[in-house]
């Protein structure tokens, strides 16, 4: 496949699989600050979503560093319409789009119309599409459109290389992004934090966000608490969202990948295959001793890190 | 539809149909249409206009239809032609016996920018410059088309043939049934085997076969997709291709690949910066160099516009009469170059008569269309051709004949051409019919897609229709086509990646 191809297809999963999680973290944050009181607290909660998402420096720029009144109103428009916010839905869907345009040969019909439709349907949007009441709704539209892709790339495409760097690429993404919305509440899982409504809280929209709030009572039928919280985020093999899961399946895509272009393997290879093996044998009361925020900002980097390898290694045409 | 006002008689079962669908029936059918190539994402973008950069082309839902005597007559002139432009390119980079012989004038071509020096002395492989060639035709009578212009460069909208085929298909699958319908769809496959027909000597193994794009803002990409697609080859980039030691490698995930044959849609000028365009970053550096020594062929070969520049079009039936000993199976549009001073008196003294056009223009802007412009328009375009007489041909208004068109006040004739595809490898190959465009405004000769064009299918019919009851559609489509004002000759994209 050509290193172009394949570079555009890792990014049309992964831009698709953003719009998505960038809704999810709206939708646990939305509902925390219906929560929060006083407002301050509320614009908090706000702030740090856009930490999270990694698009802090141009929100400051836009609206500066103080509590003002209207501050959910911007953050809700920064992280959906706004264009100018690279990590926001609208720059994703544009990104997904112009991505899939370009190896839109090397995709099926269903899965250039399910990125087609929500491009075309999202042009239609104007600001009454995320004002109260109509959020909610916009959300899981958002949340349905990167799910419909998702089904149509598994469900339709040949298992070739094409599958294989699209499905890297989400789940790439799918793990910084589980990461980062268990790193938004760190504070939560903290050993000092105090197990009150408020934590309770954080603990729930952690699981809401990933939608595994039904599974978390599946897998240990008892009472939330941080730790099993967090073992379900980071080390469950059960949880399609969790760290573990993510890994598992990029170091055996890796390894597709490697066998199918020549049996050639590289440094990308070396880390996938590290962290999935320090995940897999890893133990939530040793990662939460260090301090959890230590832990994910650490798998945050080296997330970035191996898409670097990945791209050295396929992505960027090397001509060796 | 002729221009006398008469129906002729491949059309007769298709007055019936009409008639018996109905308007509102029809405007469904256009609408299903839109949804169609919509969703499929066929679309042109459009540079000059504001709103939605990717446009859909219409497509008017009732076919132009060719019966199989009036296409076999057509094929070949068409290859008649073909043959010509390219013994031509072969001589004018080769000994340049026809300048000798005193039929073309020297200046002509030696200032011509579409002439490449690069390619002096240089036979591409199987000594064909013109694999793919789009030749421009209108109609002015039964039996009478006129070559509005050759395009020898990278002809583009065989897609739009090809889709319209299969859209009408879909939404018309009765009337596939009852007539026989000469089928399209093989396109690809002749192009990819034209294309690996041209392979070097030196490929051992199935030749590598490419489609380079300029990339995904080209107005074309969406055609350059398509074709890469149907034929099964990679899509590529000039940054997804280098070269080393002289032979043409893509960037692939499992390392350097050679590639054998290029179809480029990219002009000369971008395809190598360190043979042409220093400054452009859409061609693949060394290219030419390696094209030269013989390691991988290009289609269309690069100085193949200087065929179809339209300074030179004038002159076409000379070149067949001068390498292939014939006389010309289809006609010149008669052509006045304002750069000569008899024609230039002529042309500025009948200026309400002709259609003036740029030499080298493109898209069917710059051109002005003498019966329907103001006088002050004229005026304008007589100061400009006196300025530069050489950037200015003209050419008369021709009779031009309509097909029946699905317009907003119903069913009414417009004008057409049609762009027959000819692929010329080992031998030459056609599929028949091509790319119908239709004006869309009434009474417009302009049908490029980005002046309110339209296309249509094209139905070559394999055996006669059933004879023609005299209907009331007939009658109809006399009284307006009565009314109609003179027609001039519809203007056409150039060559070009634009087109």
């Amino acid at each position: 496949m050509l290193s172009r191809t394949a570079d555009s297809l890792f990014w049309l999963g992964r831009y698709s699989e953003r719009a998505g999680n960038v809704a999810r973290g709206l939708g646990a944050t939305l509902r925390m600050a219906l929560l929060a009181h006083p407002v301050s607290r509320a614009d908090s909660e706000w702030r740090a979503l856009i930490i999270a998402t990694g698009c802090e420096p141009g929100f400051r720029a836009l609206v500066g560093e103080t509590s003002q009144p209207g501050l959910q109103d911007e953050a809700v428009r920064w992280l959906t319409l706004d264009p100018a916010n690279p990590s926001g839905i609208a720059a994703c869907v544009e990104a997904a789009r112009r991505n899939g345009r370009t190896v839109r040969t090397a995709l099926t019909v269903d899965m250039w119309e399910a990125i087609n439709d929500t491009w075309i349907e999202f042009r239609r949007l104007d600001s009454s599409a995320i004002r109260g009441d109509r959020l909610p709704g916009f959300l899981d539209w958002v949340r349905s459109r990167t799910l419909l892709f998702n089904g149509a790339a598994a469900d339709t495409m040949l298992r070739d290389d094409a599958w294989r760097f699209c499905h890297l690429g989400t789940i790439l993404e799918r793990a910084d992004n589980t990461a980062r919305l268990l790193d938004v509440r760190h504070g939560a899982f903290a050993p000092d934090a105090a197990a009150d409504a408020a934590c309770y809280a954080q603990w729930q929209a952690v699981l809401r966000s990933v939608s595994a709030l039904r599974a978390f009572q599946h897998v240990y039928h008892a009472r939330l608490d941080p730790a099993r919280v967090a073992e379900l985020l980071i080390l469950r093999p059960e949880l399609p969202r969790s760290l573990l899961a993510c890994y598992r399946r990029v170091e055996s895509t890796l390894d597709v990948i490697a066998a199918a272009n020549g049996g050639q393997r590289g440094e990308c290879h070396r880390m996938a295959g590290a962290m999935h093996a320090r995940l897999r044998y890893g133990r939530i009361e040793s990662i939460l001793e260090g301090g959890l925020h230590d832990f994910l900002t650490g798998i945050i980097d080296q997330n970035i890190a191996l898409g670097q390898e990945i791209a050295q290694m396929y992505l960027s045409g090397r001509q060796m | 539809m002729r221009a006398d006002g008469g129906i002729r008689s491949p059309y007769a079962e298709m007055a019936r149909f009409l008639e018996a669908t109905g308007q509102a029936a029809l405007d469904q059918k256009r609408r299903e249409a839109e949804v169609l190539f919509r969703r499929i994402g066929v679309t042109f973008a459009v540079y000059t206009e504001g709103g939605d950069p990717e446009r859909l082309i219409p497509f008017d839902v009732i076919p132009r239809i060719l019966s199989r005597a009036e296409w076999d007559r057509l094929a070949s002139g068409l290859e008649q032609r073909v043959r010509a432009l390219n013994a031509f390119l072969a001589d004018v980079y080769g000994p340049q016996e026809i300048i000798r012989a005193g039929r073309i004038p020297a200046e002509l071509i030696r200032g011509n920018e579409g002439f490449l020096p690069q390619m002096v002395g240089f036979t591409p492989p199987g000594g064909v410059y013109t694999v793919i060639s789009g030749i421009d035709l209108v109609r002015t009578g039964p039996d009478e088309f006129y070559v509005l212009e050759d395009n020898c460069r990278t002809p583009s909208g065989v897609s739009y043939m090809l889709e319209n085929r299969e859209a009408m298909m879909r939404l018309f699958p009765e009337a596939f049934t009852r007539h026989s319908i000469a089928p399209v769809s093989h396109y690809p496959e002749e192009l990819l085997e034209t294309l690996k027909s041209l392979a070097p000597a030196g490929c051992s193994g199935p030749p590598t076969v490419v489609v380079l794009t300029p990339g995904a803002y080209n107005s074309a990409y969406y055609e350059h997709s398509f074709l890469a697609d149907e034929m099964g080859v990679e899509l590529v980039e000039g940054a997804d291709l280098f070269v080393r030691d002289k032979i043409v490698y893509m960037r692939t995930t499992a390392g350097p690949r050679r590639v054998d044959v290029i179809y480029r849609r990219i002009d000369d000028d971008y395809l190598d910066p360190e043979a042409f365009r220093p400054d452009s970053a859409l061609g693949v550096p060394g290219l030419m160099a390696a094209y030269k020594a013989g390691n991988v062929a290009l289609a269309n070969a690069p100085g193949a516009g200087i065929a179809d520049d339209k300074a030179v079009y004038p002159y076409v039936p000379e070149m067949v009469r001068f390498y292939l000993k014939e006389e010309p199976l289809l006609s010149n549009v008669p052509t006045f170059m304002c750069e000569r001073d008899v024609d230039r008196d002529y042309v500025l003294s009948n200026l309400d008569k002709l259609v003036v056009k740029l030499a080298r223009g493109s898209g069917g802007y710059g051109m002005l269309v003498g019966p329907h412009a103001t006088q002050e328009q004229r005026d304008d375009f007589a100061a400009r051709i006196r300025a530069r007489p050489g950037d200015y041909i003209a050419q008369p208004t021709l009779a031009l004949s309509t097909v029946p068109t699905l317009c907003e006040s119903g069913v009414g004739p417009r004008h057409v051409d049609l762009r027959p595809f000819i692929l010329f490898g080992r031998s030459i190959r056609m599929v028949p019919g091509g790319l119908t465009r239709v004006a869309l405004r009434e009474g417009s000769l302009v049908v490029n897609s980005s002046q309110g064009g339209g296309t249509k299918d094209t139905w070559v019919l394999d055996e006669a229709a059933p004879p023609a009851g005299s209907s009331q559609s007939q009658s109809q489509s006399q009284s307006r086509a009565a009314a109609e004002p003179p027609p001039g000759p519809p203007a056409n994209d150039p060559a070009g990646g634009g087109s």
